[in-house]
């Protein structure tokens, strides 16, 4: 299996990254779309205090997305922004960084899935205007308080990224 | 020992300095660019500016003669790397269930 590979881009504000697919471009989009909670980490990533279950993409522009707890809640991750069965999506992460749905807060995240063939879909993502953490920063005094703060969280990222 | 998340939450306490650092996100600005239209004095806009670099929310550097402030984006580096490592994970997760599913629709 190959590992997803990534195009280190001038935009310092963005990530990308590009995976080869041995499979049609509409079953990586329905697997993407409507299968993600088989996939997504939700282990490592999920905001809701019952321990999360599924991801979920309300298929349409304006849909939210979010997670489902064990326990039936559900928590916003952010909405979908654009909705191209089979070729695009693009999703906003309004999450802030203390783990917390903020609306005004809006990351987005770009995929793009372009066929290879009948049987190999590549997939391309990016995940942008990350700068908008910065721009609040000055906003966000909480965070550095206490439990969950802004640098706690940065070590962690730290950590997660040495790892 | 003073950790500089503490020192963050200090700096951020004092509206003056809340305001320089409101002027820095439209981008770097010298100290007089800073203290233009300000009710403080140059030199208190730089005792501020040194208080905020202290706690790590601004950085400079030297254009010339002038000394250039600008918000300082290394924690945005962290959470880069951070996401970096986060997509590489939920992709390589992603590729993995396509790839199942695609061969159980062959076999349909």
């Amino acid at each position: 299996m190959t590992e997803p590979t990534m195009s280190r881009s001038t935009d310092a504000n963005s990530v990308r990254k590009v995976v080869s697919v041995q499979a049609p471009q509409a079953v990586a989009w329905r697997v993407f779309t409507e299968k993600m909670g088989a996939w997504w980490p939700l282990a490592f990533y999920k905001i809701g205090k019952a321990n999360a279950v599924d991801a979920v993409i309300e298929p349409r522009v304006g849909g939210r997305w979010y997670e489902r707890g064990e326990d039936g809640s559900t928590c916003q991750w952010g909405s979908v922004l654009a909705w191209e069965p089979h070729s695009r999506l693009i999703l906003s992460w309004d999450i802030n960084a203390d783990w917390q749905y903020d609306p005004t807060l809006k990351t987005e995240i770009e995929v793009r899935f372009i066929a290879d063939g009948s049987d190999r879909t590549r997939v391309e993502l990016e995940h942008r205007h990350l700068d908008r953490y910065g721009a609040r920063r000055d906003e966000m005094r909480a965070i550095f308080d206490t439990e969950g703060d802004w640098g706690r969280l940065l070590e962690a990222f730290a950590r997660a990224a040495a790892a | 020992m003073v950790t500089y998340e503490e020192r963050a939450l200090d700096a951020l306490g004092d509206p003056t300095r809340r305001a320089v650092l409101k002027r820095l996100r439209g981008g770097a600005r010298s100290v007089g660019e800073i203290a233009e239209g300000m009710e403080v004095s140059r030199p208190a806009v730089s005792q501020h500016l040194k208080i905020l670099k202290a706690a790590r929310l601004v950085t400079v550097r030297a254009a010339g003669t002038r000394r250039v402030y600008a918000v300082d984006t290394r924690g945005i580096e962290a959470l880069r790397k951070w996401l970096e490592g986060f997509w590489a994970e939920a992709l390589t997760a992603f590729k993995a269930v396509a790839e199942r599913e695609a061969t159980k629709e062959r076999k349909r």
